[in-house]
């Protein structure tokens, strides 16, 4: 026995640490076809890594105070060595995560990765997907500029809409009766640790029901279901080194796009970092327009498109907190005897690709204001668009468990294709 | 270097990915009805930077802070600190220092009715035609305090710093038959003109646009110039990854 493995055998009797690498890597089987679309989820992962660690330089030299916060942001980006490369490797990856999730829940409704034995997997991805809303949430309002505090009072007043408590219930998460220096503490808080931690124990679990369940495939069969003599998947292969090589020129090409954006487009035309924002937080004068950041305008968009209904502006909350939520529901909707799309029927197709296209139009609609597109019948035409779209959005879901029982299909492949 | 010209060029426009899709966004900042005038700037022409820095001091820094910037990161523009000293500071201050004003901001607000905006990342909230554009559309005007207005910010607080430089412009408006009835124009018409012609004002304000932009983020060069390292490094690691890929995954089928 070489020194190593005396070594390796001194902490296999203390700590499973070969047991982990067989199981989550070495002989952790996943299916060989995998294509383009599962590239995403490890680079999820390499976007959250960059994030943490870009994050925990950035918590050195920010200021959470309403009065030194702005000005911190630019000693970061002119005076701290190297702080401009990290301040835009933050907010681009703020947005290129979102990008990543976005793609990677596409994959999932594209080959049905949601669907038995993987609902516990959904569930977590969309609490994973709701965090990180938070985290952008609460991460937003820390450069203090005009959009960071305008696109946190508008998020606030939400919940002031809510019946009765409503009030109250503003004025607790914000500490005050406005944005404040105290809203700005604590959402540094939420920020930096809470949100973080919760998130963190969240991909945990996600990756180790991933791998007990194992992987789904673009043609949605169980390779488990063949196995060879020694009870490994025919169609499986050892995540490690398949998958970490194959992933590895993923994440290459992903840094590659992320570099391009940091070091020649970093404002990204104003959609990573809005213009305005760059103009301090001054709670007197508010903007003209306000707009979140590109991955929240599909539910702005729906939330502006909702009227006032018995004298409240509850309803748009509703519309807007159901449209992530609905979601959850998504494994008990489909009713599909095939999981993925090569072998479901035209109906799921057409319904995905509306989807597809009411998710990117609201998304648009958001940046912009209400009446950018004129007036139809005295009412914008933007909103009437944005209420269409949102009524697809909706439907999508709501009649999946019709349109997928009626829908025709084609046999699954016994074992995994291309 | 032609290539890298113009990749520098892209990085500096203020729209360069998805351009048609950002176009909406280009007039958010306008308040005005005007259409903008395109700023030719160009950052890595410090020679520009260095005229519109002391255009800044000059005209701008009496009453505009830039208390982000220090006035030895105009060493990035090619000056030397001694010449920092003895050309664009006027006050007691260390070179090390960033560019505040004495004004009292409250005094400011009494008399401009709104307090001097700190300038140091205007260029990034205005974008630089904006910011040409408003230095382009002062007129004379006797209904406001100052005696000044501007067809881009109505009814702004600034009085015409520059207008000794540009000379005085008059509001006209001409009626023209349009489709729809009679149609307003409105223009701008030189009534007296200043020291300098108006192709040399035009030149002197966009210098100072250019220094504005530099100011607002004064590392863009370089930002610039450590993503062509960055891209290239990321190219040739790409290869050796890609053929152990392509190695390891030989043997599947």
């Amino acid at each position: 026995m070489s020194r190593s493995q005396a070594l390796l055998a001194w902490i296999d009797e203390r700590f499973p640490l070969s047991t982990l690498w067989k199981e989550h890597l070495a002989e952790y089987y996943a299916p060989k076809n995998f294509n383009f679309w599962y590239y995403f989820g490890s680079l999820a992962l390499v976007v959250l890594v960059i994030q943490i660690v870009t994050g925990i330089f950035l918590t050195m030299n920010y200021k959470p105070d309403a009065a030194q916060a702005f000005g911190s942001v630019e000693y970061i980006m002119r005076d701290v060595p190297g702080g401009w490369v990290i301040r835009y490797m933050h907010s681009t990856g703020a947005s290129l995560f979102f990008v990543t999730v976005y793609l990677h829940m596409f994959r999932g409704l594209l080959y049905g990765s949601y669907r038995k034995p993987r609902e516990l997997l959904w569930l977590l991805g969309v609490l994973i997907y709701l965090c990180l809303m938070a985290e952008a949430f609460f991460g937003y309002l820390l450069p203090w500029g005009q959009m960071s505090y305008w696109g946190a009072q508008v998020i606030v007043n939400l919940f002031a809409a809510v019946p009765i408590i409503g009030e109250d219930l503003a004025v607790w998460i914000r500490g005050d009766y406005v944005i404040s220096d105290t809203t700005l503490n604590r959402f540094f808080a939420f920020h930096v640790i809470a949100i973080p931690l919760v998130l963190l124990g969240l991909v945990v679990a996600h990756i180790m029901a991933l791998h007990e369940v194992g992987s789904n495939n673009p043609d949605g069969i169980e390779i488990k279901k063949k196995k060879d003599a020694a009870g490994r998947p025919l169609d499986g292969i050892p995540f490690h080194p398949y998958y970490t090589v194959k992933d590895a020129v993923g994440v290459v090409v992903f840094l590659a796009v992320f570099s391009f954006i940091i070091f020649f487009a970093p404002e990204l035309g104003g959609y990573f970092l809005e213009y305005n924002n760059f103009i301090p937080a001054d709670p007197l004068k508010t903007p003209t327009h306000i707009a979140p950041v590109w991955y929240f305008t599909p539910y702005y968009a729906m939330l502006r498109a909702v009227p006032a209904f018995l004298g409240s502006q509850f309803w748009g909350v509703i519309v807007m907190g159901a449209a992530v939520l609905i979601f959850f529901a998504l494994p008990w909707l489909d009713r599909s005897p095939v999981k993925s799309i090569r072998y479901k029927g035209p109906y799921y197709k057409v319904a995905l690709a509306l989807f597809v296209v009411s998710f990117l139009v609201l998304g648009w609609l958001g940046t912009q204001p209400t009446d950018f597109l004129g007036k139809l019948g005295g009412t914008d035409t933007a909103v009437i668009l944005a209420r269409v779209f949102t009524l697809v959005y909706f439907l999508f879901f709501l009649l999946m468990p019709w349109y997928t029982r009626i829908d025709s299909h084609r046999p699954e492949p016994e074992r995994v294709t291309g | 270097m032609t290539l890298s010209r113009a990749l520098t060029a892209f990085a500096m426009m203020r729209k360069p990915l998805l351009a048609v899709l950002a176009l909406p966004l280009a007039a958010q900042a306008a308040t005005g009805q005007e259409a903008l005038h395109r700023a030719r700037i160009d950052v890595t022409d410090a020679a520009s930077i260095q005229r519109g820095a002391r255009v800044f001091v000059n005209y701008c820094l009496n009453c505009h802070s830039a208390q982000y910037m220090r006035y030895n990161r105009l060493t990035d523009i090619g000056l030397t600190e001694q010449q920092i000293r003895d050309n664009l500071m006027f006050t007691a201050q260390k070179v090390g220092d960033t560019m505040t004003v004495a004004m009292p901001r409250g005094a400011a607000k009494d008399w401009f009715g709104v307090a001097p905006p700190d300038l140091s990342v205007i260029a990034r909230a205005r974008g630089a035609d904006w910011l040409y554009t408003y230095l382009r559309s002062y007129y004379r005007d006797d209904s406001t305090a100052t005696g000044w207005n501007n067809l881009l910010f109505p009814n702004v607080g600034m009085p015409h710093v520059l207008w000794e430089l540009q000379g005085r412009q008059v509001l006209k408006v001409v009626q023209q038959p349009g489709p729809h009835g009679e149609a307003h124009k409105t223009s701008l018409v030189l009534e007296s003109p200043g020291a300098l012609s108006p192709r040399e004002y035009d030149a002197l304000a966009a210098d100072l646009v250019n220094y504005l932009v530099f100011m607002g983020e004064p590392g863009r060069v370089r930002r610039v110039q450590t993503g062509y390292v960055v891209l290239i490094a990321l190219g040739v690691l790409f290869v050796f990854v890609y053929l152990l890929k392509r190695e390891y995954w030989k043997d599947v089928h």
